[in-house]
């Protein structure tokens, strides 16, 4: 197994970010996004591929189609409408959207179409009720700066968000219609030649473009990215979707990009050997199984379904062959087989092991002839998914040996690898959305996108500074969090610092989150009022944390509740009075010892009692004038 | 024509200029080079742009003013679908699919420049191909039109079609249609072919059969099934029973109305369940009584179209009925209020169309639910003036049911005979 070093391999990293727009509209209804899951309506609904304009299937479709799958969709009257679930054609195109749009291009010195075609993207795993996505290619070219570097844009797509997967249960999916239709603004690079580090730094880049607007969404799942990877000499681009965090990012390139080098090893390799397969290659073999001793085997059998043996001449250790660590033809096929749903496969070079015990080697090898130099598969599936899962499997190692890497689309895992998603769609996905005619761009329009390019980042950020009396990393750091607009917010409505609410906004609840505990149980409208609380004299700056904290970790829904919970009342200032000068008394061997400077630990002290009861600068105060009191007296 | 489809004026003469048609691979050098192929224009565009698939398959509109050079790259080759090979089983039923056009059958289609009607056998196989497996499926093409083109005469050219299998061996006979009027010509089918000895059914579909969601295929299906497992005689339209993809609803084709604009279960039977319900595992049967009054076939394929349906309203202005009379029209439909009411000013009009023998029914604007003329005294008074209450049959089958019964006589007695007399089930009881 070699070392595998990415330098010299030619990696190319194209990225692709998806952002929500701030227009408080679906793309295409008057409906309002609600991110809820209370359900009221729910029907079902199959979908079929059909055939592109130019007479084709798309191969994504079609092998989608190939699960069938039955989808059930979850939806209410707030966040959706007929539209949405595909009971009425789409409305106009909401100007809001296509004016931000037009902004977003314009600040990338993109080149607008004055004729736009809204298409139809086929999408046929459920995700949209259409079975397709609505989207528009809005401009090309263009391009950005990031370190003195130039990034290019190739396209600027504005399309329809899908909708939100909520489970799967067995042949049935189901999605909730909320996010379905929110307008999304594509944006993708042109492929650049970059080191994995500097990959964060761009899409960083791109996101602060976006956000500089202020017409888009912040926070979780409002901004996505899929980055195409591709490699010199052979290598394919391949789309790998699902990345949540650009920390990720890195680790996803340089795995791709060692999958793919492999691949190309393992298909030279391929090459080498006469690797035939044919239909009488693969046998039914539950009868012979059925004494198999392992746990999977058995639990398919009990489930009624079928064991087959798939036998490949000359490609004993073919599977097993790991040119890199973690990439293996047998991986491959795993993966894929998983996308269909299916757990149980074994390859020959795997065995013995997990229960299949050399006898039921035997007994194979002599059912399917297979001799020493023959790989092989043990498959267990339900028996009417067992041609197709075949099929597949041998279309993708005839696909590895003869052409190289398939042209997948992949997901990103947590870890940073990438597995398989679906076949790569083509251009025989696109379809014109007959429903909606094409969408002129006047050049009042685009002067007026012109008009409203927003200020650069570094411009913004200075904006920031001198006008709240920020520094400069709680600016960035504001400018770059999910409460920016929150932030704009509480400051209109109260007179609480700046830099307090920016710090709580950025690192109080950050911290809180590093520890573990969950922001998004911490609603806008309860941070809001927090703040109100706050300037009102209700709570103190103290209280803040220790109510946030209440809320993330799920003990309190509201600052009411938490104020409850963790006990959270004001002192007023007579009775603090009195606390305080009991303090003192009580430790009057600390101030003899420490004169004035006893002021820190006689603050620990009380501040133990009274935190978050009120707030520690009068208390300072009060004590300081205590402890004065008792110096000058004795 | 197509070589240059919804191209005009300057956009054409740009064509032509460059060499270039609808289908060639091209290079266009404006500010950025595109790569794509020439797409047709659709018709009420301008003539300043051209529409190019690009590689990613997206469509766009280049500004002509702007383009530097076009470069042909490849001319549009002819692509010709090969024939898919259709396996009859058999044994199966056969089942006779003629197709008209409407949603169900329409695409767009760049290569003829025209809406195709999807429905040939071929195409049907491979976008279905779960029929085949229930019946041998002979398909062809009568008429490729949206459904608000469908006029009398495309109902009689239908009618005459369908007869001539009245002694075939297909199990039944299946009319993809457009859906806005397909309860029209489900009406005339019923009293043109009385008797007819196997079932017709009207299929549908509210989302075209160019996406994946469709209606059309589980539409289909549902027909099939119908046809190969009920035998039922008479004329139905089965749609979609809700917004679910599980079950189908087959109406009774003289009690059936569009409900709705867009939704899949925009059909509904009025005043009672669907005659039959066909879910995936089995059909459930709602209908008690025979479709037709007739047990033998008794074709009668003719119309008058002199009939008008007249809704009336708060402000209708009787000159309205002098116009029908005066323009010489045998019949009039009203679709009064209520019970079946119109107001005191049509009172004097209505008398001038009795005294013309023109036949007159009165079916309600409510829909659902009996004409009951007897209850007020307005009622009362437009009996007394010759207006015929036509029980609880539809307004829209009433007007057709009076085209045919005019068509097939002109003695205005027979005509209101035939009227009252419940030929197809129009009438329930």
């Amino acid at each position: 197994m070699a070392e595998f070093s990415i330098d010299g391999l030619g990696v190319k990293v194209g990225l692709e970010i998806h952002q929500q727009l701030d227009t408080n509209k679906k793309l295409f209804c008057n409906c309002t996004p609600i991110d809820t899951e209370e359900y009221s309506i729910k029907f079902q609904r199959k979908l079929r591929a059909a055939k592109s304009e130019l007479g084709e299937y798309d191969p994504a479709a079609l092998f989608e189609k190939s699960k069938s799958k039955t989808i059930m969709y979850f939806a209410n009257t707030e966040s959706s409408c007929l539209v949405e679930q595909d009971e009425e054609p789409p409305h106009e195109l909401d100007d809001d959207a296509k004016r931000t749009a037009l902004i977003i291009a314009s600040s990338l010195s993109s080149q607008v179409f004055s004729e736009i075609y809204p298409m139809r993207k086929t999408v046929v795993d459920g995700s949209n009720t259409t079975g397709f996505q609505r989207t528009m290619l809005i401009s090309q070219g263009g391009s950005f700066n990031v370190d003195g570097k130039k990034i290019g844009i190739q396209s600027i797509c504005l399309e329809e968000d899908a909708a939100k997967i909520l489970g799967e249960e067995g042949s049935i999916k189901k999605y909730g219609l909320e996010r379905l239709g929110i307008p999304l603004v594509e944006i993708a690079t042109e492929p650049f030649e970059v080191k994995p580090h500097e990959i964060k730094k761009i899409a960083l880049a791109l996101g602060r473009i976006l956000r500089s607007t202020k017409k888009v969404i912040r926070g979780l799942g409002s901004i996505r990215q899929d980055v195409n990877v591709s490699i010199k000499d052979g290598g394919v681009v391949i789309e790998v979707k699902g990345v949540q965090q650009l920390d990720q990012l890195e680790k996803v390139v340089e795995y791709e990009a060692k999958r793919q080098h492999g691949l190309l090893k393992i298909s030279k390799k391929l090459q080498e050997i006469d690797c035939i397969h044919n239909n009488n290659d693969r046998k039914d073999i539950t009868e012979l199984f059925k004494k198999c001793s392992s746990k999977i085997i058995q639990n398919a059998i009990k489930k009624n379904q079928k064991i087959f043996g798939i036998a490949f001449r000359d490609m004993a250790g073919m599977f097993g062959y790991s040119p890199y660590e973690g990439i293996r033809l047998g991986k491959e096929v795993a993966e894929l087989v998983r996308f269909f749903g299916i757990g149980g496969v074994f390859h020959s070079d795997e065995l013995p092991n997990y229960g299949v015990e050399n006898e039921d080697i035997d007994d194979l090898k002599r059912i399917l002839e297979i001799n020493d130099n023959d790989g092989f598969l043990i498959l267990a599936a339900p028996e009417e998914k067992m041609e197709i899962v075949t099929d597949q499997i041998i279309l993708r190692i005839e696909y590895i040996r003869n052409e190289g890497i398939p042209i997948d689309t992949r997901l990103a895992t947590q870890s940073g690898e990438t597995k398989f998603l679906r076949p790569r769609p083509g251009a025989a996905r696109m379809y014109p959305e007959t429903d909606i005619p094409p969408i002129i761009i006047s050049k009042a329009e685009l002067d007026n996108a012109i008009e409203n390019i927003p200020k650069s980042w570094d411009d913004s950020i200075k904006d920031l500074q001198t006008k709240y009396q920020l520094n400069l990393q709680l600016s960035e750091q504001l400018f770059d969090s999910n409460y920016f607009e929150l932030f704009e917010s509480i400051i209109g409505k109260t007179k609480v610092s700046p830099t307090f609410v920016a710090s709580i906004l950025c690192s109080t609840i950050t911290n809180l989150e590093r520890s573990g505990l969950d922001s998004k149980l911490l609603k806008n409208k309860e941070i809001e009022k927090t703040f109100q609380f706050l300037e009102e004299g209700i709570i103190t700056k103290e209280s803040v944390e220790i109510i946030f904290e209440n809320i993330m970790n799920g003990k309190s829904q509201t600052i009411e509740e938490a104020m409850k919970n963790a006990s959270i009342e004001t002192v007023d200032e007579s009775e603090l009075e009195v606390f305080c000068h009991q303090i003192v008394e009580n430790n009057q061997e600390i101030i003899k010892n420490q004169k004035e400077r006893a002021i820190g630990p006689l603050m620990g002290i009380a501040m133990k009692e009274l935190r978050g009861k009120a707030s520690g600068e009068t208390i300072n105060k009060l004590l300081l004038k205590n402890i004065k009191n008792k110096l000058e007296n004795n | 024509m197509s070589e240059y489809r919804g191209y005009e004026a300057n956009s054409l003469e740009f064509l032509k200029k460059s060499q270039v048609k609808v289908g060639d691979s091209v290079k266009i050098l404006t500010d950025i080079t595109y790569s794509g192929i020439i797409m047709p224009r659709y018709e009420h565009s301008d003539d300043k742009h051209i529409v190019l698939k690009l590689k990613s398959g997206y469509n766009v509109g280049l500004e002509i003013a702007k383009i530097k050079k076009v470069e042909k790259i490849q001319s549009s080759e002819k692509i010709i679908d090969k024939p898919e090979k259709i396996s009859k089983i058999e044994g199966l039923p056969k089942v006779l699919l003629l197709s008209t056009g409407g949603t169900i059958a329409s695409k767009v289609d760049y290569r003829t420049g025209a809406v195709t009607p999807i429905l040939t056998a071929e195409e049907l196989n491979s976008s279905v191909p779960e029929l085949s497996k229930i019946a041998n499926i002979d398909t062809e093409v009568l008429l490729s039109e949206y459904s608000e083109n469908i006029m009398p005469e495309n109902w009689l050219e239908i009618a005459k079609k369908i007869s001539t299998y009245s002694n075939s061996d297909y199990s039944g006979i299946i009319i993809a249609h457009g859906t806005d009027t397909m309860h029209y010509t489900s009406s005339f089918l019923s009293f043109a072919l009385a008797g007819f000895p196997i079932p017709i059914v009207l299929v549908g579909s509210q989302r075209s059969s160019d996406r994946a969601s469709s209606d059309a295929a589980l539409n289909l299906i549902g027909a099939v099934k119908f046809i190969t497992e009920c035998k039922t005689k008479g004329v139905y339209i089965i749609m979609h029973n809700d917004e679910n993809d599980n079950t189908v609803a087959c109406h009774i084709g003289t009690r059936v109305r569009k409900n709705h604009t867009s939704k899949r279960g925009a059909f509904q039977t009025i005043g009672d369940n669907p005659a039959f319900i066909i879910a995936e595992e089995k059909i459930q049967k709602n209908m008690s009584k025979e479709f037709y009054k007739t047990q033998e076939f008794q074709p009668k394929i003719n119309l008058d179209t002199k009939i008008a349906l007249v809704k009336y309203y708060p402000g209708y202005d009787p000159k309205l009925i002098e116009h029908i009379i005066d323009n010489g029209y045998k019949g009039i439909i009203f679709e009064g209020t209520g019970l079946g009411h119109v107001g005191r000013v049509m009172y004097d009009s209505v008398k001038k169309a009795n005294e013309k023998g023109m036949f007159l029914g009165m079916t309600s604007q409510c829909i659902d639910g009996r004409i009951r003329m007897t209850v007020y005294e307005s009622g009362r008074d437009l009996l007394n003036l010759g207006i015929i209450p036509l029980e609880n049959m539809l307004p829209e089958v009433a007007l057709v049911k009076a085209m045919w019964a005019l068509g097939n006589t002109q003695n205005i007695e027979d005509v209101k005979e035939i009227m009252l007399d419940n030929i197809a089930s129009e009438i329930s009881i």
